[in-house]
């Protein structure tokens, strides 16, 4: 047979269907198993706002990219190049995200006059109706699923179950990809339901065979070769909640201190709390509060009694606890508040990525409230910055804002996992038994201007904080005014020096002879790296600075800021970076790009508007 | 540590700065005594409160302490006691803090049952922000920001406790250190939340809002003393008693149509059932005397013993023990 075969370096699939058409699961085998031969992969799920749409209809459609490449990959990808659409809701919702190269895949079974009708179709012809003029695999999927199990006892609700599984087998024929791996996965998830798992690997292999003998002489298939350039070692696929759930730990590991989460579930931050949950076996404590405000103050009390405390949220959360962010601020205890951002204002888009929370970490609270504020880059980043986080946090004294986002918190990449014992040590700073008699519990590091930290359950410590401002010299309640000038000055130069702690700003891409800088904070990491290296490969003289490190900021920032003709801060919100970085330098020019559409940054849109800024 | 003997003294810290002949002052003493006989080390009790009057309290004892924020000490304490079940920990609230900004993180925390000695200092009144009604004030009540009277009814501590399912309640007046030492005493002594409400005078705003249990003698006249497995008797010879009529109670003179001692409830603290404890607790004057002592002592797993336990039985259970091991429970592939 003469297969059509096309050598590509970099490929994305989006699947897309109802959402209990197990489209997430699909995706997620299918970018394991493509990271598995080598591939960099970079995914993104996106679901549906709704609780539980009607089966079919529009708003229910639950979809998943996933972007593999032979060499690194950045983003999930604009366009896909393979689209699974299940239903024509899914056709007609996913549609956007094809170019006019990319290969649709439908279940023909589901493009009944009934089906289209829910979907807000006109006419029976969608794909007419849609002027859609790519190559469209169509395929009897429901009907080949029941086929396929006619023999296997299931009845017709479990067997349907299984055709997400026929759609995975005929897109790693697409792709020629092995379908052990897939069998090994699906023998594993469905461990006690051996019957389950028999069903899912007969569709899977069906759908294979499907695609080989059905349109091997029609359709173009793809190779995704690996250049053998990833570091060697063990990686695992994981999302950004996972990887700053195991950042956490890590942390608690390295400073010998008991992992404490307060929480309450809040979209898109509960996997976090769902993640630490299970690791009781590493001695994490997760307590489920009765409120948000609870979450965070418990983590308050934990860190008191001598705990690494974190609470997770997302940027509603953090609303309500910031009155007990800012009694960590005055009574100086570790603890790290994690906000997981998601569209707002109010309930806003609560499964949608957005930065709209910078400010509100960097000054949402009554009063001089210092806080150290740090981003996450990406999925796998979010392990070092929540690590960093804790680091900051315990060693400082002090609570620490970490920021992530739906994006990068759902979407994954491959990960390398880390070598533990090359990370650094966090060393609390715990008073000294001969300290004992003459320590007062605001006497300072005079380096790091960091408080010592005296346990309850230590002899001769004894002492009462809170939020009521205290003597410098006692500890005690004092509202004399020298003391409380002095106080804010000694919580603010305590977070500034921190300066001294964090690595210097890196610049990427052309950044000795750039004629435009790209500046960035947090999950748009990718994005912007991929646009930049476009640019870079187009010929212009681009940068890119990102930052994980907002408050403080690295000590070479303003350097770098001043160094270019010219500077752009591209965020997901409408200015929030830019505005900072003008408050903290003066008479800065700063050209925008601002989007909040609680999707990903889209690459070529990135590189068009630089483009622009560049010619103007 | 046991072998060392405490004083009242061990525990005093600070110059309290409540008003003269707030009841604050004589529940603070009292706590002092309950301490020294309970004869826990000083560092390994932490004293925690919220906001209010009552809520500086931990500046005057020389244990650990953290006076919070507004109504949050139920919680605070929550995370503290779950990282370091071996600490004793007090929580100091006032009416307002624990029932109206704290309400949830009260019911939450008795709920849980997690082994805190919750201490409510019940003057019915905000008197740090100078005299507003509370949840606790009777309908009807003027005060600065109910100047024609509240058109509200207030909580009664004890009925939020049992709906919440609280498994220890007592009640004590500030004011009579007799009577409010043995009942801070059972409070830490019961293992999980216990709810002692303190009936407090606030002076300034609130002057006489518990005259009727103020004195001795309004104590014999107006609240009955409850012991579990003691009848339920009071007055100043102890001449009254607690029947039951019906579903509810009735007060009986003993010698009077034929009743005597043996017709007297006996008070079970640790009844599980707790239909009678309540029906006890929410006994108003003056047809009724107000309960005082424990009323309600039951056995339950307390929330910090059982997480600490899961942790340890999934320990034994779960064959990875650090993140290096966890690590390696994901599907992992290698890249060579």
């Amino acid at each position: 047979m003469d297969e059509k075969v096309k050598k590509l370096s970099q490929v994305a699939v989006r699947f897309s269907g109802d959402s209990g058409d197990g489209m997430q699961l699909a995706g997620n085998i299918f970018s394991t198993i493509s990271a598995t031969v080598g591939n960099d992969i970079c995914t993104f799920p996106d679901y549906p706002a709704d609780i539980r749409a009607p089966q079919g209809s529009l708003t229910g459609v639950s979809g998943f990219q996933v972007h593999i490449g032979a060499d690194k990959v950045l983003t999930p990808g604009d366009k896909c190049d393979v689209l699974v659409a299940m239903n024509p809701a899914a056709l007609k919702t996913q549609y956007k995200y094809c170019s006019p190269q990319s290969v649709i895949i439908v279940d023909s079974d589901s493009f009944g006059e009934n089906d289209l009708k829910k979907a807000q179709f006109a006419t029976m012809n969608p794909f007419e109706e849609m002027n859609i003029k790519n190559e469209v695999i169509s395929a009897p999927i429901s009907s080949m699923c029941k086929e396929s199990l006619k023999d296997s006892g299931l009845d017709f609700k479990a067997a349907m179950r299984c055709k997400n599984m026929f759609a995975l087998g005929l897109v790693c024929w697409l792709f020629d990809r092995k379908l052990s791996l897939a069998e090994d996965m699906l023998k594993e998830k469905f461990a006690k339901k051996p019957e389950i798992a028999a069903a899912n690997i007969k569709v899977l292999n069906d759908g294979y065979n499907y695609g080989h003998n059905t349109h091997s002489s029609v359709t173009t298939t793809y190779r995704v070769e690996s250049t053998g350039a990833k570091e060697k070692g063990l990686y695992m696929d994981i999302n950004g909640n996972k990887a700053t759930s195991y950042g956490f730990i890590a942390a608690a590991e390295k400073a010998g201190l008991k992992l404490y989460l307060g929480s309450y579930p809040i979209t898109p931050a509960t996997d976090v709390l769902h993640e630490l949950a299970k690791h009781k076996s590493l001695g994490v404590v997760t307590v489920q509060c009765e409120d948000e405000i609870a979450g965070c103050a418990s983590a308050v009390g934990a860190a008191f009694a001598g705990a690494l405390a974190i609470t997770s949220t997302s940027g509603p959360g953090v609303c309500l606890k910031s009155e007990a962010m800012n009694l960590a601020v005055i009574a100086e205890l570790p603890l790290v508040v994690l906000d997981v951002q998601r569209g707002g204002p109010s309930t806003g888009l609560p499964t949608k990525t957005e930065q709209g929370d910078l400010l509100q970490a960097l000054y949402g609270r009554s009063g001089e409230s210092p806080m150290p504020v740090i981003a996450a880059k990406s999925p796998t980043h979010c392990f070092d910055a929540a690590f960093d986080a804790c680091k900051i946090a315990v060693e400082h004294m002090t609570p620490v804002v970490l920021l992530t986002d739906a994006f990068i918190a759902n979407g994954s990449a491959a990960w390398k996992l880390p070598d533990l014992d090359k990370y650094p040590a966090i060393v609390p700073p715990y008073v000294k038994p001969e300290m004992a008699g003459k320590w007062t519990p605001f006497q300072r590091n005079p380096e790091t201007g960091v408080r010592y930290w005296a346990l309850p359950g230590t002899e001769g410590f004894m002492h009462r904080i809170g939020g009521l401002e205290k003597s410098n010299e006692t500890g005690a309640i004092s509202t004399e005014p020298e003391n409380h000038n002095l106080m804010t000055k000694l919580r603010a130069e305590k977070v500034a020096k921190i300066v001294d702690y964090i690595p210097m700003q890196e610049v990427e891409g052309c950044k000795d002879d750039a004629e435009l800088l790209v500046v960035g904070f947090g999950g748009t990491y990718g994005h912007l790296s991929d646009a930049v290296s476009h640019l870079n490969a187009a010929g212009k003289k681009v940068a890119h600075a990102h930052f994980e490190f907002i408050n403080p900021l690295p000590k070479n920032t303003e350097e770098i800021l001043r160094k270019y003709k010219k500077v752009v801060v591209a965020e997901q919100n409408l200015g929030q970076f830019a505005s900072y970085l003008r408050s903290k330098f003066e008479g800065l020019k700063l050209y925008q790009f601002n989007e909040v559409k609680g999707q990903p940054f889209v690459t070529s849109e990135l590189v068009d508007a630089f483009t622009k800024i560049l010619e103007d | 540590m046991a072998d060392k003997v405490y004083t009242s003294q061990d525990y005093k810290s600070g110059q309290p700065r409540w008003c003269p002949g707030c009841g604050d002052h004589a529940f603070l003493a009292s706590l002092h005594k309950a301490m020294a006989e309970l004869g826990v080390a000083p560092h390994n009790i932490a004293v925690i409160s919220g906001i209010g009057c009552s809520s500086r309290l931990p500046y005057y004892m020389n244990t650990y302490g953290m006076h919070t924020i507004h109504g949050r000490a139920a919680a605070i304490s929550t995370g503290a006691k779950v990282v370091n079940p071996d600490l004793t920990i007090w929580q100091i609230s006032g009416d307002g803090d624990g029932l109206a900004i704290g309400g949830n993180h009260f019911i939450h925390a008795v709920r849980r049952n997690i082994d805190l000695n919750m201490i409510l200092l019940n003057n019915r009144i905000y008197g740090l922000t100078k005299g507003q009604y509370s949840p606790t004030s009777a309908r009807g009540f003027v005060s600065k920001s109910s100047p024609y009277g509240t058109v509200e009814d207030p909580f009664r501590p004890a009925e939020l406790c049992f709906g919440a399912r609280g498994r220890f309640f007592a009640r004590c007046a500030a004011v009579d250190a007799a009577g409010s030492v043995p009942v801070l005493v059972a409070a830490a002594k019961h293992k999980g939340a216990s709810v002692v409400e303190v009936l407090q005078n606030c002076v300034i705003f609130n002057n006489g809002t518990h005259d009727a249990i103020a004195t001795s003698e309004g104590r014999k006249k107006n609240a009955i003393y409850l012991e579990h497995g003691k009848p339920m008797l009071f007055g100043e010879n102890n001449e009254f008693g607690l029947m039951q009529e019906g579903f509810g109670l009735k007060v009986v003179k003993i010698g009077e149509n034929g009743i005597t001692e043996k017709d007297i409830l006996v008070h079970d603290a640790h009844c599980q059932d707790n239909t009678l404890q309540l029906k006890l607790a929410l006994m108003e004057g003056p047809d009724f005397p107000i309960a005082l002592g424990v009323i309600r002592d039951v056995e339950a797993p307390t929330y910090n013993d059982a997480v600490n336990e899961q942790v340890e039985e999934i320990k034994s259970k779960k064959p990875y023990h650090s993140l290096k091991e966890l690590l390696l429970t994901n599907d992992t592939w290698e890249v060579k």
